[in-house]
């Protein structure tokens, strides 16, 4: 038994054109063949589908006007107010949220990283907002900040007790950004956690050794260290959170303009059946998300394949 | 000792952040329906407001809500048993094989789990209306399918990356046959991960809502997020808190379960799956 097949497929790969080199190959992508098809079939078909139809004046109530119009409904949606009202509104909830989700999510894991007594309690319970679902989280805090039926307006001292959150813009605003923090700050401060415990602890005391303060250990030794770990964290959650939907349809149904991009593309799908302008505001929401993608790895300057070390 | 103190104060505000919202939604799940009506802003119910079982035997009386239990669990079953079937196959490949266009393989996924859902919502409802899929339990399962495999691929091949794949040439050596050396070494060793991915593909399908609005029509397939938005009483004007309290009560119900269970389990998923690759 040579060292070489001890470690198949990690570091030592079998000379090119050797039979096992082809047999491999043919085993790999047997094995991975069933799931990419599948992945193919739900989303890039449906893709390329959405972008034949943006294309097309295509109402599915008057299918017969179904009529081939260019770029004309890429045009009217990008000259349209309403679409970039809602973009606003989404890039400004992705903003908000992400900031002070990586805040908090940063203390939370700097807590759970120190605390000994009640460790799996804490663990567990970061756990539950986590796995609700997000329209019961919607719904709970609609409820929470509801003027004739919360506690919260009780229990807030500056606010008056039949005071309507509901009732305008930023109001709206605010109790939607409050539930998405609540329900994924815990994915974030996990995710933290993992790269915290990456900080390699000699290098920390070295730091208090050479009489670093807390403040210059947390700048110069804690975060480049897990400077992969908070762009993972970021990345995810900037992208989850620019497609944000659920809470938004619980919460104000898209009311006092708290409309997100996806709402807006859901609205003109299954709501007014405009296939073929819905389809073109899909496709901008997928490069959107890809802009969104494409230049927070630029900001981070982090290879992403060095990050999750091969993909 | 000050960082003691920050640990005790800051781990008590952790447990008010995750749990009280909580131990609201379940307070408000107690009250009755008339006190609900009338406006009783508190955390708990008021003396008398209190209604007791009656929100729960409620929901649990109502058809469209029984149905949408059944179509939850069962599509997100089956939804993540053919998942993680198919995830296993692909990181077992990925963690364990040299061949070309594995790269490929996990640059889709990641593509895949950054989509915005939204945007096949439109040509999947065209296509799903034209296949006869529409509201139907398939309709949902290949979607969730497609979306729960990215992130089963990743979870599962990082744990697969770090099973000691010598220890099966090893059994062989000691003269076992090259199934039973997989058999006994390595599914014991891979068992965990593959559990741990099967939980978080759960809970994603558990989770979804813009699938279970825009692909069903009836209770038909309805699955319980998506039934719980529609659940408007007989006033549209004024819905039923207390009782959509209880339903959203049962439907978390099964996920503060699975969370209690395995907490271990899905923390060490989540955190390999995205953090260490």
């Amino acid at each position: 038994m040579s060292t070489a097949t001890m470690t198949k497929g990690a570091s030592n790969p079998p000379p090119e054109g050797s039979d096992r080199t082809r047999a491999e190959n043919r085993l790999g992508r047997k094995l991975v063949a069933p799931a990419v098809i599948v992945m193919l079939v739900v989303t890039a078909y449906p893709m390329l589908q959405a972008l034949y139809l943006s294309l097309f004046r295509y109402q599915l109530t008057t299918p017969d006007d179904k009529a081939f119009v260019g770029l004309t409904n890429y045009w009217t949606a990008l000259t349209d107010s309403l679409f970039w009202r809602d973009t606003w509104n989404t890039v400004l909830i992705m903003v908000v949220t992400v900031g002070i989700e990586l805040v908090i999510g940063f203390v939370f894991a700097m807590v759970m990283h120190r605390v000994i007594f009640a460790r799996g309690v804490i663990r567990t319970s970061i756990l539950i907002p986590y796995g609700i679902v997000t329209v019961v989280s919607g719904f709970t805090w609609q409820f929470a900040f509801s003027y004739n039926n919360g506690f919260l307006n009780t229990w807030l001292p500056f606010v008056a007790d039949d005071y309507n959150w509901f009732g305008g813009h930023w109001s709206s605003l605010f109790a939607i950004c409050i539930s998405e923090i609540w329900k994924t700050t815990p994915f974030m401060s996990l995710l933290l956690l993992a790269g915290l415990a990456q900080v390699p602890e000699d290098m920390l005391e070295a730091a208090k050794v050479d009489g670093a303060t807390w403040w210059q250990r947390l700048w110069k030794v804690i975060l480049p260290n897990m400077r992969a770990a908070i762009m993972v964290a970021v990345l995810f959650r900037a992208l989850d959170a620019y497609r944000i939907f659920d809470n938004i349809f619980v919460m104000t149904k898209g009311q006092n303009n708290t409309e997100s991009a996806s709402f807006l593309t859901y609205r003109q799908v299954i709501e007014q059946f405009q296939l073929g302008a819905g389809s073109a505001l899909s496709v901008l929401l997928f490069l959107s998300v890809l802009l969104i993608a494409y230049l927070l790895v630029k900001l981070f300057r982090v290879d992403l394949a060095q990050a999750r070390q091969e993909s | 000792m000050k960082t003691r103190i920050g640990v005790v104060v800051g781990s008590a505000i952790i447990l008010i952040w995750c749990l009280l919202p909580i131990a609201w939604i379940i307070s408000l799940s107690f009250k009755s329906q008339d006190a609900v009506t009338n406006g009783s802003p508190g955390f708990l119910p008021e003396e008398g407001g209190s209604a007791g079982w009656q929100n729960y035997k409620d929901v649990f009386d109502n058809p469209d809500f029984q149905q949408s239990i059944i179509n939850s669990i069962g599509i997100c079953l089956i939804a993540t048993v053919l998942s993680v079937i198919l995830a296993t196959l692909a990181a077992y490949a990925i963690a364990r094989l040299e061949f070309r266009g594995k790269k490929l393989v996990l640059t889709i996924a990641l593509a895949i789990a950054m989509f915005p859902v939204v945007s096949l919502v439109g040509p999947l409802f065209d296509m799903w209306r034209t296949f006869g899929l529409f509201d139907t339990w398939i309709g949902l399962i290949i979607p969730y399918m497609s979306f729960t495999l990215p992130l089963s691929i990743w979870t599962l091949s990082a744990f697969f990356r770090e099973i000691p794949w010598e220890m099966e040439q090893a059994a062989q050596v000691d003269g076992a046959t090259s199934w039973q050396a997989f058999r006994r070494v390595i599914v014991p060793l891979a068992a965990p991960g593959v559990f741990t991915a099967a939980i978080l593909t759960f809970f994603f399908a558990w989770n979804d809502f813009v699938f279970g609005i825009s692909l069903t029509s009836t209770s038909n397939a309805r699955p319980i997020p998506a039934a719980l938005s529609f659940f408007v009483g007989s006033d549209p004007f004024n819905p039923p808190a207390s009782l959509m309290a209880a339903g959203a009560v049962v439907a978390t119900v099964p996920v503060i379960i699975i969370v209690l269970l395995f907490q271990r389990k899905i923390v060490a998923g989540l955190t390999s799956g995205a953090v260490k690759g």
